[in-house]
């Protein structure tokens, strides 16, 4: 047998059958469900008079809708109300685990799937969320699903699946201070655009990558999605074994032992063989700022805002007038001359208590400059929250002129509450800056928990390391 | 589903790449939990001047009438062209369930994100890839004072355009049939139930650790 990449591994250990076209029948040890994109496929379980195939594989938790503050008022928006009481609702029908609104382990997908062990090396996961590449991080095939497919799972335990290419890359050398996970993958998107990985699996390796923690591999792997790739992986290391260790649904003594034998040999074997490798110097990556509505829109804190009129490609010229036109910025601003209105820090990218860590070493004894309206901290799940508040992180937050809020998805996307007027501009630590992505005309630039951090006390974007 | 029956319809070209699903229906839209009705807030903010919420009846709104579905030629269109990377950012199904009910049957581009590719197929909606340069020209012969008008052939994976010219095209066999028989596959799928047990009963011996949730 030659060599296999992770990748290869993964899959060949989940096909059950392979069809006439080459198609297989792929097994799903896992599924993540939340309320927004499963209540279509309950209610077609319902019309065909199915159950779940196995209804201790999945795990459920609203979180996208869920308020970030006053929880004991409930949610406020009737629409959004129906939406979660209607995944309590069939959780209780079909026999599924939830961690309700009021549950303390609530918090977004993919936070609370690692932190509860439910995500393992060697598993394949999935979730009706794109950001469901996080998990890859541990050495699981996680990917991102639709309704249709939700409902396939919950059914069958299977998906119909054809293999991806595999994309390896590597960061090579170690990344300076100050340059965190977020601009390694931002760097990256910045490097092969956000298409650069469709129809790819994406292998992070390299130096920097090894070097970053369980929670950077997470910000890693999670944004591996923004580069159009089917998921994203890191192999396991002693770091994810120990990350595990001891975690609820996590298998414990000599069964965790038994599998941590088996997760040791998820790694890419030496001369494994990738449809494509693109290689990065992580000593030239510096901290990252977007600029425009995609996140491959994005230069180093020390740039300018490009001009369209030195874009030899019509349709990309375009995309940067576009663009430039949608955030208020004109061709060649320096970065550091943006001015946000609001701060956001939290998302399944940046939520962990290594961030918030992160971003409260950058607050202390520093006050949210007077021209941000809002800063806001919203922690990824009730787990980090209480962890977070142990370690007295919200007393810093909360002293520098920030809001501590309930944990969810928040202004990632707007679906609560939490979201940009028309207009305003945010420094948030989330995915997507798409338009309107967080409330219909706002502005966003991507950054880390630390430079967002950093451009609340400045009041305008900052590098970090000057700081 | 309903099988994909061939057709012949009028493009409507959607000149920008990187169309995330964001922009095709917005978030706020996403808290229905029905399949249906999406159609009226498709590219919500692009094609209306004011703010949508759910629920809203679109007929009065004011419209964008610089939106290319806005322009009095494409009105009725079945077939959308776009550009690279149609469909990108979120997996939400919303995307291709209000591409499907405001009537579009088919999408042209040169590149499509993963997810949304695959959430086509289960809905009844058939995404093509052609080269970038037949892309190219379809946006310039549809942009001309008649709308272009593509027949769409499935079976003969063939595009005829009005001035006859021919465009074949590549699909999957699976999702070819998928779409032509407007196949279930949950319960195609549970015609294997027994490879499907036969494959846990082995994984519980072999990982018995991913069972003991």
């Amino acid at each position: 047998m030659g060599s296999k990449t992770l990748y290869d591994k993964l899959w060949d250990e989940h096909v059950v059958r392979v069809d006439d076209n080459g198609a297989v029948l792929l097994y799903i040890d896992r599924q993540l469900v939340h309320e927004v994109t499963s209540p279509q496929a309950f209610e077609g379980l319902r019309l065909a008079g199915r159950r779940p195939w196995r209804a201790a594989a999945n795990l459920a938790v609203p979180d996208h809708n869920v308020p970030t503050r006053d929880l004991a008022a409930g949610i406020t928006d009737p629409i959004s109300r129906i939406q979660v009481e209607t995944l309590d609702h069939n959780c209780a029908d079909f026999g599924i685990r939830e961690f309700p609104m009021a549950d303390p382990r609530q918090g977004i997908v993919h936070v609370i799937g690692p932190e509860q062990g439910f995500t393992l090396p060697g598993a394949t996961l999935v979730c009706g969320d794109s950001h469901t590449s996080t998990h890859g991080a541990f050495g699981a095939l996680a990917f991102g699903i639709g309704t249709s497919e939700v409902e396939h799972v919950l059914a069958t335990q299977c998906l119909i699946q054809r293999k991806s290419k595999t994309l390896l890359i590597s960061v090579d050398g170690q990344a300076g201070p100050g340059v965190t996970a977020k601009d390694i993958v931002l760097a990256i998107i910045g490097e092969i655009g956000t298409a650069g990985g469709t129809g790819s699996v994406i292998e992070f390796g390299g130096e920097a990558i090894r070097a970053l923690s369980m929670e950077g591999r997470m910000t890693v792997c999670n944004m591996a999605i923004e580069a159009g790739a089917r998921a994203g992986l890191i192999g396991v290391d002693e770091k994810t074994i120990e990350y595990l260790r001891g975690r609820p649904y996590a298998p414990s003594g000599e069964l965790f032992e038994r599998a941590a034998a088996h997760w040791r040999t998820l790694v890419s074997d030496p001369g494994a063989d990738f449809d494509r490798v693109v290689r990065l110097d992580a000593s030239a990556i510096q901290p990252q700022v977007t600029w425009g509505t995609s996140p491959e829109m994005v230069v180093p804190v020390g740039g300018r805002v490009p001009d369209p009129r030195a874009e030899a490609d019509p349709v990309r010229a375009e995309g940067i007038r576009r663009a430039l036109g949608y955030m208020g910025l004109e061709p060649g601003t320096a970065i550091r001359d943006i001015r946000p209105d609001k701060v956001f820090i939290g998302s399944c990218t940046n939520s962990r208590i290594e961030d918030l860590r992160a971003a409260a070493e950058v607050v202390q004894g520093r006050k949210v400059a007077d021209g941000i309206r809002l800063a806001l901290v919203v922690p990824g799940s009730g787990l980090v929250k209480a962890q977070a508040e142990a370690e007295g992180l919200d007393r810093i937050f909360t002293d520098a002129g920030f809001e501590w809020r309930e944990p969810g998805c928040s202004m990632c996307l707007a679906m609560n509450a939490d979201r940009l007027e028309p207009g305003e501009r945010c420094a948030s630590t989330s995915n997507r800056n798409f338009e309107g992505r967080q409330g219909q005309g706002g502005r966003t630039h991507l950054v880390s928990p630390a430079m967002a951090a950093a451009a609340a006390v400045a009041g305008h974007f900052v590098d970090v390391r000057e700081l | 589903m309903e099988p994909f029956e061939n057709f012949t319809g009028v493009v409507a070209p959607l000149d920008r790449a990187n169309v995330d699903t964001d922009a095709i229906i917005p978030k706020q839209f996403l808290k229905s939990i029905k399949r249906t009705g999406f159609g009226p807030y498709l590219f919500d903010e692009l094609r209306y001047l004011d703010p949508g919420e759910p629920g809203m009846d679109c007929r009065s709104r004011p419209l964008n009438p610089d939106f290319v579905l806005n322009d009095p030629r494409y009105q009725g269109a079945q077939i959308l062209l776009a550009r690279e990377n149609f469909g990108c950012g979120s997996s939400r199904e919303h995307a291709p369930w209000a591409l499907a009910d405001f009537g579009f049957r088919v999408i042209l581009a040169p590149s499509f994100a993963d997810i949304f590719h695959n959430n086509c197929f289960k809905n009844g909606l058939l995404p093509i890839v052609l080269a970038p340069e037949t892309v190219e020209g379809l946006f310039a012969r549809s942009r001309g004072p008649q709308a272009l008008r593509i027949d769409v052939d499935l079976p003969g994976q063939l595009l005829t355009l009005d001035d006859g010219t021919r465009i074949p095209f590549e699909i999957d066999a699976g999702n070819k049939a998928r779409l032509l028989e407007g196949l279930d596959d949950i319960g195609l799928t549970l015609q294997h139930a027994d490879a499907i047990r036969a494959y846990e009963a082995r994984r519980q011996i072999e990982a018995p650790w991913l069972f003991a949730v």
